[in-house]
C-alpha cells in the first residue's frame, strides 16, 4: 500500500462491485478510485477483500455520504468512529463529505438535504468539520451541493458560505462541477460568477457526473443530480473552463445507478485525463508563443 | 429567523409525510417553493430507502414482482426508517413484517425467504475468522458468519432458483421443509441444507448450551460452521 499523500492529478472512477473483477484481472491504468465510506462499514467479507486488493494497486479516496455535517443536532459519534476506523484501515489519499444534512432526531433520511446559509448554520457546520478533522487527524474535502430549492432567509450565498467554511476550518473543496451546473440552472445563477467566488485555491478534487433534465410546475428547467448516466457535454465544457481556472486536479467520474460496463466508465475518466493533457499543452503553447 | 433545529424538524416531517405542506421558509427563484421542487427530495428519500431494501432482499422482490415489492417496502420503511447512516445494516425485521403483512399471505414461504436473505447479508458482512474444518477439540464458537434458517417450506430450493435474473423455470418442490446453514468459510457466502439434528445442534450452541457431540459434527465442520475461539485480549 502506498503511503497516504494526495491524490494524483489524474482521472479516477467511483468503484462499483460490478467492476471489482475486471479491475483486478486487467489492472487498467487509472489515477485513483473512490468509494462511498458507508458501503465499507461492514466488519469483513468480500467488499473489504476486494477493496484491500485494489488499494494495494491504486490511490484511494473515501467519500462519506452519511455524516450529516449540517445536521442541527450533535454529530453522530458512532458514525464518526466507523469512518475513523475505515480511514485507519485503508489510509486513503483523500477523505471527503458533503455540505448537507441527512439525519434528524435519530432517523437517517438517506438524502443530501439543503441548508440555509445563515450564521447559525455556519457555526454548526464549522464545529462539526472541526470535530471530524480532529478525529481523523487530517483535513477533509467539502463538496458543494446540488439543490432543488433554497431558503427565504440567509446571511450568505452559497459560494460565500463555502469560502467562510474553508477559511474557518482549513478544509479543502471537492468541486463538483456537475453540481455547479445543476445548482446554477435550478436557481438561475451565472455559473462562472458562482465558480469565481468559490475558494478555488482549495480545490483538492473534482467530481463529474450525469444529471437528469426535468421541468418544474412553472415550466422552468429543474436538473436532478442523478448519477445515472454519462457526463453531459455541457458539464465537460464547464470542466474545461474550470481547468483553465484551477489547473489539473484529481478528477472523478461518479456513477451510482445504471452502472455501465467497466470500459465505458473508464473511457470517461480517460476523457477527463485527456482534457487535463489538453490544458497542459495549451499552457505550454501559450508560454512558447 | 428559525433555528437550524426548527428548520430541519419541519423539513424532515414534511419529507416523510406527503400530506404535510411544504415548509413556508423554503423558496425557489424568489417565490415560496412549490410542492414540485420539494417532491424531488421526497422522491429521493423513498427511492433510496426502497432501493436499499431491494438490494437486501432481491429474491423477495423477484418473487412478488417489482410493483408489489415497492409498495410493501414503502410501508415497511415509513414504519421503520433507518436509525443509522450505515445502511448495510438496514432492513432488519423485514421478515417479521412480511409474515404479518396481509397482502403477502398468499405467498406463505415469503417471510422465510426474507429470513434467508437477511442471513445471507449478515454472513456477507460478518467479521473474518478462520474456520475449523477438521475434527480437533470440541468446537466452542460458531463462525461469526454462521446463521441458521429453519423453514417448513423448501426455502433453499426456492431461493436458489430465483437468485439469477434469467427466465424463471418450473420448480419440482419437495413437501419437506429446509434447515439452511448460511456461513462464509472462505471468500464467499455458502448456503447449505443440513439435517434436523445438525440444526438442533446449532440452536443449542446459539442458546449457550454445550451439546453432546454427534455424527452431524463432521458435516457442520466441513461446511465451515465453526471457528477457533478468539484469543483473549
Amino acid at each position: 500500500m502506498s503511503s497516504a499523500g494526495s491524490l494524483p492529478r489524474q482521472g479516477g472512477v467511483g468503484l462499483k462491485p460490478q467492476h471489482f473483477s475486471a479491475i483486478l484481472e486487467t489492472c487498467p491504468p487509472m489515477g485513483f478510485f473512490e468509494v462511498h465510506a458507508e458501503n465499507y462499514m461492514g466488519a469483513g467479507g468480500p467488499p473489504h477483500r476486494y477493496l484491500r486488493a485494489i488499494r494495494e494497486r491504486y490511490p484511494l479516496s473515501i467519500h462519506g455520504v452519511g455524516l450529516s455535517l449540517g445536521g442541527a443536532g450533535p454529530l453522530d459519534e458512532a458514525h464518526l468512529d466507523r469512518l475513523t476506523r475505515l480511514v485507519e484501515r485503508y489510509e486513503p489519499q483523500a477523505v471527503s463529505e458533503h455540505l448537507a444534512w441527512s439525519s434528524h432526531a435519530g432517523v437517517f433520511l438517506d438524502d443530501l438535504l439543503p441548508l440555509p446559509y445563515t450564521r447559525a448554520t455556519l457555526d454548526l457546520v464549522c464545529a462539526h468539520i472541526d470535530r471530524v478533522q480532529s478525529a481523523l487527524r487530517r483535513p477533509i474535502l467539502l463538496e458543494n451541493p446540488a439543490t432543488y430549492l433554497g431558503f427565504a432567509e440567509g446571511d450568505f450565498d452559497e459560494p460565500e458560505f463555502i469560502s467562510e467554511v474553508t477559511g474557518r476550518t482549513g478544509c479543502g473543496l471537492l468541486l463538483d462541477v456537475s453540481n455547479v451546473h445543476v445548482c446554477c440552472t435550478n436557481h438561475d445563477r451565472d455559473r462562472h460568477d458562482y465558480l469565481e467566488r468559490l475558494p478555488l485555491d482549495r480545490v483538492g478534487e473534482i467530481h463529474l457526473a450525469g444529471f437528469a433534465t426535468r421541468e418544474d410546475a412553472r415550466g422552468r428547467p429543474l436538473l436532478i443530480d442523478s448519477h445515472d448516466r454519462a457526463v453531459d457535454g455541457v458539464v465537460w465544457a464547464l470542466y474545461a473552463d474550470v481547468l483553465r481556472m484551477v489547473g489539473p486536479r484529481p478528477t472523478l467520474i461518479e456513477r451510482d445507478a445504471d452502472i455501465p460496463a467497466w470500459d465505458t466508465l473508464a473511457a470517461e475518466a480517460y476523457r477527463a485525463q485527456a482534457a487535463m493533457d489538453d490544458y497542459a499543452q495549451e499552457k505550454t503553447h501559450a508560454l512558447a508563443g | 429567523m428559525l433555528s437550524p433545529a426548527e428548520t430541519q424538524a419541519a423539513f424532515a416531517a414534511a419529507l416523510l409525510d406527503p400530506e404535510l405542506p411544504v415548509p413556508p421558509y423554503l423558496h425557489s427563484l424568489g417565490e415560496p417553493a412549490g410542492a414540485d421542487r420539494f417532491a424531488v427530495y421526497r422522491n429521493n428519500v423513498m427511492v433510496a430507502l426502497i432501493g436499499a431494501m431491494g438490494d437486501a432482499y432481491p429474491v423477495v422482490r423477484r418473487l412478488v414482482g417489482d410493483e408489489f415489492f415497492r409498495a410493501m417496502a414503502a410501508i415497511f420503511t415509513r414504519a421503520n426508517p433507518p436509525r443509522s447512516p450505515a445502511m448495510l445494516e438496514y432492513g432488519d425485521g423485514f421478515a417479521e413484517f412480511v409474515a404479518q403483512f396481509p397482502p403477502a399471505a398468499s405467498v406463505p414461504y415469503l417471510a422465510d425467504v426474507a429470513r434467508l436473505e437477511r442471513a445471507w447479508v449478515e454472513a456477507y458482512h460478518a467479521p473474518e475468522a478462520e474456520p475449523i474444518c477438521e475434527a480437533r477439540a470440541m468446537p466452542v464458537r460458531l463462525h461469526p458468519a454462521t446463521r441458521l434458517v429453519r423453514s417448513s417450506y423448501p426455502v433453499l430450493a426456492i431461493w436458489e432458483a430465483n437468485r439469477a435474473e434469467d427466465e424463471p423455470q418450473a420448480l419440482e418442490l419437495s413437501d419437506q421443509g429446509d434447515n439452511v446453514l448460511v456461513t462464509r468459510p472462505a471468500a464467499e457466502v455458502q448456503a447449505s441444507r443440513i439435517p434436523d439434528d445438525a440444526a438442533e445442534f446449532i440452536e443449542s450452541v446459539v442458546a449457550g448450551q454445550l451439546p453432546n457431540s454427534g455424527d452431524h459434527l463432521d458435516c457442520l465442520r466441513s461446511l465451515g460452521a465453526f471457528a477457533a475461539r478468539e484469543a483473549l485480549a
